[in-house]
């Protein structure tokens, strides 16, 4: 399992990461992520892995990271 | 095959500008965080990024078509090193140049993620440097550069950046222009 380290010092609030992770992530009312789920660090189930990836990697402030949680 | 060459040379030239402009355009849009033509945003992303690909791939071509043709008589230094080729060296060296911008704007981005977000955001913006000199480099060398289709074909070009850039300078260009912009020192300097 893994999940989603938002830097905030870096994060823009420019969206893309909650178009390609709806089931995770919304905008607040400035356009920056929110959890869904109320955890600060939402936890990426298996079957979002691919998509997280992309997002990290599309993220234009490279505020998204995917980190490993150790099993 | 000479005139092969020397038609596939001109028209892979002027086709990678005009996927220029648009990929020009579409950073812009990008940058401005709002949706475009019914796309979500990372797929303006995902076309600003595909379509300088693709303008990479026919620069290729371009460059590779008049290197082989025996007319343009390009030399192996002329396709890396600006403003020591034979013929109108200037406006050869300017496409020099902006192959060299293209090269060094690719490479960053696919880096991207081990350069950090600083310095690519620092090579990015010889974007606005390389896409004129690309346009000039279009209007000066080659043999087109008084025909009326190449010259409206580069208007529209040019017409389509210059309003991009005139957006981007306006204040409602983001799509929350009342956030402040952040003014932190020690958060300037980390990023």
């Amino acid at each position: 399992m893994s999940h989603l380290h938002i830097d905030w010092t870096a994060c823009d609030g420019r969206g893309l990461c909650a178009e390609l992770l709806p089931e995770l992530l919304a905008e607040d009312d400035w356009g920056y992520p929110v959890a869904r789920h109320g955890k600060t660090q939402p936890t990426v189930p298996r079957h979002l892995e691919d998509v997280a990836r992309r997002a990290v990697d599309r993220c234009p402030a490279l505020a998204l990271r995917l980190v490993n949680d150790p099993s | 095959m000479t005139e092969t060459l020397w038609y596939a040379g001109r028209g892979t030239g002027v086709v990678s500008l005009v996927l220029l402009t648009i990929v020009v355009a579409l950073g812009i849009g990008a940058r401005s965080g709002r949706t475009a033509f019914g796309l979500p945003r990372f797929a303006v992303n995902m076309l600003h990024r595909n379509a300088a690909l693709l303008a990479l791939v026919l620069l290729a071509g371009h460059v590779g078509s008049l290197y082989f043709d025996p007319y343009a008589q390009l030399r192996l230094v002329d396709v890396v090193l600006p403003f020591t080729g034979a013929y109108r060296p200037f406006w050869l060296g300017l496409g020099t140049l902006g192959f060299d911008l293209i090269l060094a704007l690719v490479a960053s981005s696919l880096l991207r993620h081990r350069l950090g977000a600083r310095s690519w955001r620092i090579v990015h913006w010889l974007a606005y440097l390389c896409w004129p000199v690309a346009l000039m480099h279009g209007l000066q060398t080659g043999s087109d550069g008084d025909s009326w289709w190449l010259r409206t074909v580069l208007a529209l070009c040019a017409a389509l950046v210059l309003a991009a850039v005139a957006w981007r300078l306006s204040s409602p260009f983001t799509q929350f222009p009342a956030r402040v912009t952040r003014r932190v020192r020690a958060l300037q300097e980390t990023r």
